[in-house]
């Protein structure tokens, strides 16, 4: 009963997010046009036709996730911030765990929504196969990561007073562990290996994704804060 | 009393042990066969990296006792270490850059140890900007303490991540390019033992520097 009663105000959590989103688009806007941008540009950087750009595609994409998600992270959280929504979530909710574990699923939310836009655009661009189911599952479960880390120090950047500028000082150094077997798998599955060829990689993945929700779940409470 | 001993005991004992290790650096060590001279910063380089690592555990193990009792102490032991510790990885990627530049003839490489030390070196400044980037000393304490304790525990997944890249590191442990003979041992040894006691003197200083600070904050207000 206690469980299902918790799952649920998570889960008004996340329908309020995706509302609120829905309401006024400027997150998934901003880190939309942002990521395009960045994958242009990354295009003119390195020249990226034919064979080159397939090769640097699994790269290019996670790191124009890992870029524009760290918009979106500070703006979700932002927003919450500025309206006072966490003082408002701690009076309704009163157990953080739902506060945090909503706005994490909401990120990753937020994120799979994006990555539906990108994949198909990676594909096109640099002509490589990213719509592999294989590479949807790693992008999922490099998303899952991404989203919970980001979630708990984007609620430690928007109390500093540099904000959006800490937020990726703050998490790409901690990333890195996800972004390397992340972009490893990506490209093996690319190259046409089985998933069975790049089981070492989806290993450290879900290794990552389990040991930070266990450490969030042990920290997050110092952070939330109206 | 007993403070003012300790100070004074860990000082001396610091340059004692500092000088030692360079008089055995230099003039002790054999002259290494293949590398030549340039091998002797290896024993300042290993040290360096220690203390680095060293330092980042005792920042993750205060952040943890900070969470857990929320005794200034604790915040001020972390801070303390995780500056020091900076300091020490930073003389990591330095001291192996000049050694790298003659024996790989590169300054930089993509190897896993050096990769995860680039990754280190940026979670240190990462929390020490953190520190500075707002004023309200409870938060900040709170904030490092949590960072801490993630970017510590994400450090061994990095290593195994990195690690699965190709390694051209010398092996030290495993027998691999770089043979120490006894001499080279010991001097690593005490090399080791003299960084660590370098970073306990200083650790200790700047602790001493916060605890002033607060006083001296109090007496402000008061």
């Amino acid at each position: 009963m206690r469980t299902q009663n918790w799952a649920r105000q998570v889960w008004a959590i996340v329908v309020k997010d995706i509302a609120a989103e829905l309401h006024t688009r400027e997150i998934l806007s901003a880190m939309f046009v942002f990521a395009v941008t960045a994958m242009l540009t990354f295009s003119f950087a390195l020249d990226l036709r034919g064979a080159v750009g397939r090769d640097a595609a699994p790269g290019v994409v996670w790191t124009t996730i890992a870029f524009a998600g760290t918009l979106g992270l500070s703006r979700s959280l932002a927003r919450e911030q500025q309206t006072g929504g966490i003082a408002g979530l701690l009076l309704a909710a009163g157990d953080r765990t739902v506060i945090f574990f909503g706005k994490s699923l909401g990120n990753t939310a937020m994120l799979l929504i994006l990555e539906i836009a990108l994949l198909p655009l990676g594909t096109v661009l640099f002509d490589a196969n990213l719509l592999r189911p294989e590479i949807v599952l790693v992008v999922i479960l490099g998303t899952i990561g991404y989203a919970v880390a980001g979630t708990l120090l984007a609620a430690i950047a928007v109390n500093t007073r540099a904000r959006e500028v800490m937020l990726p000082i703050l998490l790409l150094p901690l990333i890195v562990p996800l972004m390397i077997p992340a972009v490893q798998a990506t490209a093996g599955l690319l190259e046409g290996l089985a998933l069975a060829e790049v089981n070492n990689w989806m290993r450290v993945l879900v290794v990552y994704d389990l040991l930070i929700v266990a450490v969030a779940m042990l920290t997050f409470e110092y952070v939330i804060e109206a | 009393m007993r403070r003012r001993l300790l100070n004074w005991v860990l000082g001396v004992g610091s340059v004692v042990a500092f000088v030692g290790a360079l008089v055995m650096v230099f003039l002790y060590a054999p002259r290494e066969a293949t590398m030549g001279e340039i091998q002797r910063i290896f024993y300042f380089h290993v040290a360096s990296a220690w203390v680095g690592f060293f330092g980042f555990f005792i920042t993750f193990v205060s952040g943890a006792l900070f969470l857990a009792r929320s005794e200034r102490r604790w915040d001020i032991l972390g801070l303390s270490s995780a500056e020091v510790g900076l300091a020490f990885i930073t003389m990591v990627l330095i001291t192996g850059s000049l050694w790298a530049r003659p024996v790989w003839g590169t300054f930089w490489t993509w190897e896993p140890r050096l990769t995860i030390s680039a990754v280190q070196w940026l979670l240190y400044v990462a929390y020490v900007m953190l520190r500075t980037s707002t004023t309200s000393q409870e938060r900040v304490a709170r904030f490092a303490a949590v960072y801490g304790i993630v970017a510590f525990v994400t450090v061994p997944l990095s290593w195994f991540a990195i690690r699965w890249w190709r390694t051209i590191h010398p092996q030290i442990l495993a027998g691999g390019e770089m043979a120490l003979t006894p001499r080279m041992l010991q001097t690593l040894l005490v090399s080791l033992a003299a960084f660590t006691l370098v970073y306990a003197t200083l650790v200790r200083q700047r602790v001493h520097l916060e605890e002033a600070r607060d006083r001296l904050a109090g007496l402000q207000a008061g």
